[in-house]
This record gives structure tokens, C-alpha cells and sequence, in this order.
């Protein structure tokens, strides 16, 4: 099997958007394919991400419009991949096996879209059609609620007080926003405090408004090749070293919902392919919809035993100066959440992080990072390892 | 494969009060809702079986941001019956003020109530559970 390699990599600004998908999508992959050096007509293949145009724009079938739009070649197919909040990441797998397979050299792969424009109730309602829409969503269950019901169980099953995991929580939500403060391409640049988490609006019990990470609207995208095409295009290409992706059922299926197995089969993929642990990583972009979230991934990750990360983020483990330093982006949490674009940002994230491109927010010395995206109520999960 | 027990069959059953899930002839698991083939063993040999109605919350919240067409707030339960499997419903006939931590490790009965549909789904029985007092 051929060595694969990131060249560009491009990302619009996340937050509120006037630009159409496509726009937004157009955007982030010119970006991308001309830090590549390359033109739209080098790209053999898209592997685009969307996940709600249908509801946003009244748009299906959205990748041969984003294929038409920045000049892909007739014969370069584009197809669309929907997995939730996973979907860019699993775009991304999908077009790093096909190289890696050697069916093409050089392609594009990322994500859009344009959350907003729904307003909150249609976006909460569509949201929660990545739940089981038979026998769970008709409850009016949300995704805030799936992570408030994991953290009552996390609580309950690791005796720690409710109250002060709450507090740890909020912890999570003050060092994602201080990191955000640093990067400009994010949703917000403001820092919060332990007490404006703690006196947010109640979404889903015990999950406050500062516990979620907000609706968004953006695209990035980035181009995968064969690694010897790679060299000679790009000074500093970043490798895949591993690739994981595993799935799960509804809810009713998972039962122990501190646990993600789709998250610790797919870890356990990435890590035995790339020959690394997680203590040969430096840098995460890990998938902190929630504040709960962060913690459940640090645990699935293999950062921390079960039950021992909640309070990662009050001893500053998991910032500049601690033990692995997590979403130094902003995480979902600052940088925003356009769903179907989240897992290519966080690609982003790490391919600059291992370039050195990241200005204040840089980890010094990051030679190997992973990306961790999670999908719908712990239905998907992907990740993937870079290293420099 | 021809399917044990349908979704429409299980609407029909809990219309009628019934509730039905599937017991798998290979290691005994008992599934319920109804699935095409067994949780744990994957075997394919599902009879139907009476579920009891009895369970344990495990986990809970209430929802105050709801999705369109939904008037919160209300409450969400994960409720692990006596058969073993995990399953979620609304906590029903309970104060919100009432709706704390203590709920955990509670034992509930198991009833249904109609769930109207909306743009995107018909109308359908959904899960209700009550908390069993003294």
C-alpha cells in the first residue's frame, strides 16, 4: 500500500455566514488546492461532506454543483458523504484509502455548511434526525440531551458530585474559549468564566448554554495525494500514519453511555495502523460538542483511564504547559461547529499544527497529532494520526 | 430473512396495551425494542416474548430547548428493564422540580402514549414510563 500525505489545506472563516454552501466550500478548497500548487484540474476525485442542505438551502445532491463551481474536470466524480458531525472526517478516510488503494494520485476531500440559516428550533430538530428516528427521536430526545443524560451517568457511576463536575466542566468550556481567543478563523475569540457557564441558560439538564458548542456556518477542505507525488509539490507535507473508523447503533444499543465504543474501536484502528499510542501524541483536535464530551474522548482516546479525566482541564493538563494539549483550535466548543465541514477544520488544525503555522496557538514541537470526530449519538466515530 | 416482529407489529401491540420484545434462541438475550437479529450473539432465531414493564432509570435529563414542534420542557429517561435491555421513554406524571439527581437508580413501570408526528413523521407510540411509589 502507497504512503499518503496532506499537501493544502484550506478553511473559511467559521460563524455566521452570508455565503452559500457551495460558496463557503469554493472558498476553503481554491484556498486549498493553490497551497497545494496545484489547479482544479490536477484533482481526480472529490469526497465532499454535507450534511443538512437539504433544510438549509432546499439543496440535495450538492457535491456536482461544488465539483462544477471550482472547475473540477468531467471525469474527476464527486460524491457526497453524510455521517452526522463525522461526516468531513469520514470524507476525508474514504479519499485517503481510495490513494492509499492507488485508484487515484491526487484528490479533494472536505466539507460545508450553513447551520444558521435554519434558526435554532429547525436546526434542533434536524439535528436530532441523526438519532433514531423510530424508536428514539419522536421522544424529543436532542444532542445536548444524549450528552446531559452521559453526564448524570458519568456522576452517578464514578461518584464524583454532580456539582463538581459541573465545575470541571465549565473548566473544559474556559480553556476551549481561551484557546479560541488565538486562532481568527474560529466563531468566537472572547474568553468566558467558570461563573458564566455556571449561570447559562439550562438547555438539558444539567447542561448549561456555555456547555454546548454553537451552531455554525463554514467550509474547509484539503487536498490528499500519493506522498512521493507529495514531495515534490509541497515543503512540508504531513503524513496519515493511521486511519480508524467505527460505528454503533442507536442509543438503546449502547446502554453505558460513558462509554463510546465507536470511539474505542476506531482509536484502536488509527493507533495499531500508525504503530503509536496516545502517549506518542502531542496534539489533539478532539470532538468537544459538549463540555462532557471532551472528557469522554479524553477517556476513549486512551489520555486518561475511564472515569479519570474530569478534572483534565481544571489542572491544566490539557493546555499550553500540560500533559497534551487539546483543541489548541478552540475546539468545536469556540471554533464553532459547521457539521458537515468540522472534521476537515480539524484536519486543518493539525496539518498547521505540524507545520509550525500556528502562530500564538502553536504547540511547539508537534510532530504527531490526531483528529477524533464523533457522529450522531455515538453512532460514528473517525480518527485519524498525522504526523510531520 | 423474515423479520420476528416488525415496528409496525410492536405499534400494534403497545396500541393494545402488549408489550413485545424478542428473545434470542441462540444465548437468551432479549431484545427490546424489536431488531433484526440479537444484540449480543447475532444469532437470528428471535421468538417473541411479554416484556414485564419493570425497569431501573439510569440515566435521565430534561429538555428545555426542544426541537421544533415539541413543548418543552419535558423529561427523558434511560430506563434498563428487568429483562436487561436499556431503552428510552419520557418520564411522565412527575413535577419537574422533582426531576434531580435521586432519580437515578429509581424503578419505573412501562406504559406508551401516542406521540403525534410532524413534517417529517407520522404519529406513533412511544415509550412512557412512571415511577412505581412505596
Amino acid at each position: 500500500m502507497r504512503e499518503v500525505a496532506i499537501l493544502g489545506v484550506g478553511m473559511t472563516k467559521f460563524g455566521v455566514s452570508e455565503k452559500t454552501n457551495i460558496e463557503m466550500f469554493a472558498e476553503a478548497s481554491l484556498e486549498a488546492i493553490g497551497k497545494s500548487n496545484l489547479n482544479p484540474k490536477d484533482i481526480q476525485a472529490l469526497f465532499f461532506g454535507n450534511c443538512l442542505g437539504d433544510f438549509e438551502e432546499g439543496q440535495l445532491h450538492m457535491a456536482p454543483f461544488a465539483h462544477a463551481e471550482i472547475g473540477l474536470p468531467i471525469d474527476s466524480p464527486a460524491t457526497r458523504f453524510e455521517a452526522a458531525c463525522a461526516t468531513a472526517t469520514v470524507a476525508i478516510r474514504h479519499a485517503a484509502l481510495m490513494v492509499r488503494a492507488g485508484v487515484y494520485d491526487v484528490v479533494l476531500a472536505g466539507g460545508t455548511e450553513r447551520s444558521t440559516r435554519m434558526g435554532t428550533p429547525l436546526a434542533t430538530r434536524t439535528f436530532a434526525m441523526a438519532s433514531d428516528a423510530i424508536y428514539e427521536t419522536p421522544l424529543g430526545i436532542t444532542f445536548p440531551g444524549v450528552f446531559a443524560m452521559a453526564t448524570h451517568m458519568y456522576a452517578h457511576k464514578y461518584g464524583i458530585p454532580l456539582k463538581e463536575l459541573k465545575n470541571h466542566m465549565a473548566k473544559v468550556a474556559v480553556k476551549n474559549h481561551h484557546h479560541g481567543t488565538m486562532n481568527p478563523k474560529g466563531h468566537f475569540q472572547k474568553e468566558i468564566s467558570v461563573e458564566m457557564v455556571l449561570n447559562g441558560m439550562l438547555v438539558a439538564d444539567p447542561l448549561q448554554l456555555l456547555d454546548c458548542c454553537p451552531f455554525s456556518d463554514g467550509a474547509a477542505a484539503v487536498v490528499i495525494a500519493d506522498a512521493k507525488k507529495a514531495k515534490n509539490l509541497v515543503k512540508k507535507p504531513v503524513f496519515i500514519a493511521g486511519l480508524g473508523q467505527a460505528s454503533c447503533g442507536p442509543l438503546y444499543h449502547q446502554s453505558d453511555l460513558t462509554r463510546v465504543k465507536a470511539r474505542e474501536a476506531s482509536a484502536q484502528m488509527a493507533y495499531k495502523e500508525a504503530g503509536l499510542t496516545a502517549n506518542d501524541v502531542d496534539v489533539v483536535e478532539l470532538h468537544d460538542c459538549f463540555t462532557i464530551a471532551e472528557i469522554l474522548a479524553l477517556e476513549g482516546l486512551g489520555f486518561y483511564e475511564f472515569g479519570k479525566a474530569y478534572d483534565a482541564a481544571t489542572k491544566g493538563e490539557t493546555t499550553f504547559g500540560g500533559k497534551i494539549i487539546v483543541n489548541p483550535s478552540g475546539g468545536l466548543k469556540a471554533k464553532g461547529h459547521p457539521i458537515g465541514a468540522t472534521g476537515a477544520a480539524q484536519v486543518t488544525e493539525i496539518v498547521e499544527q505540524l507545520r509550525g503555522e500556528c502562530g500564538k496557538r502553536q504547540v511547539d514541537g508537534a510532530n504527531v497529532g490526531l483528529v477524533d470526530t464523533l457522529g450522531g449519538d455515538f453512532g460514528t466515530v473517525c480518527n485519524i494520526i498525522l504526523r510531520s | 430473512m423474515a423479520y420476528s416482529l416488525t415496528f409496525g407489529q410492536y405499534q400494534k401491540a403497545l396500541e393494545e396495551g402488549k408489550y413485545i420484545g424478542l428473545k434470542c434462541g441462540s444465548c437468551g438475550a432479549v431484545m427490546f425494542p424489536p431488531k433484526g437479529v440479537c444484540n449480543h450473539c447475532g444469532g437470528t432465531n428471535l421468538q417473541p416474548k411479554d416484556i414485564i414493564r419493570k425497569g431501573v432509570i439510569k440515566t435521565f435529563t430534561v429538555i428545555r430547548v426542544a426541537p421544533e414542534g415539541k413543548k418543552p420542557p419535558y423529561i427523558i429517561v434511560m430506563v434498563e428493564l428487568e429483562e436487561g435491555p436499556c431503552v428510552l421513554g419520557n418520564l411522565e406524571g412527575l413535577s419537574l422540580e422533582a426531576a434531580d439527581f435521586s432519580l437515578i437508580g429509581k424503578k419505573v413501570k412501562l406504559g406508551n402514549k401516542l406521540v403525534q408526528g410532524d413534517m417529517y413523521s407520522k404519529e406513533s407510540r412511544m415509550l412512557a414510563f412512571e415511577l412505581i411509589t412505596g
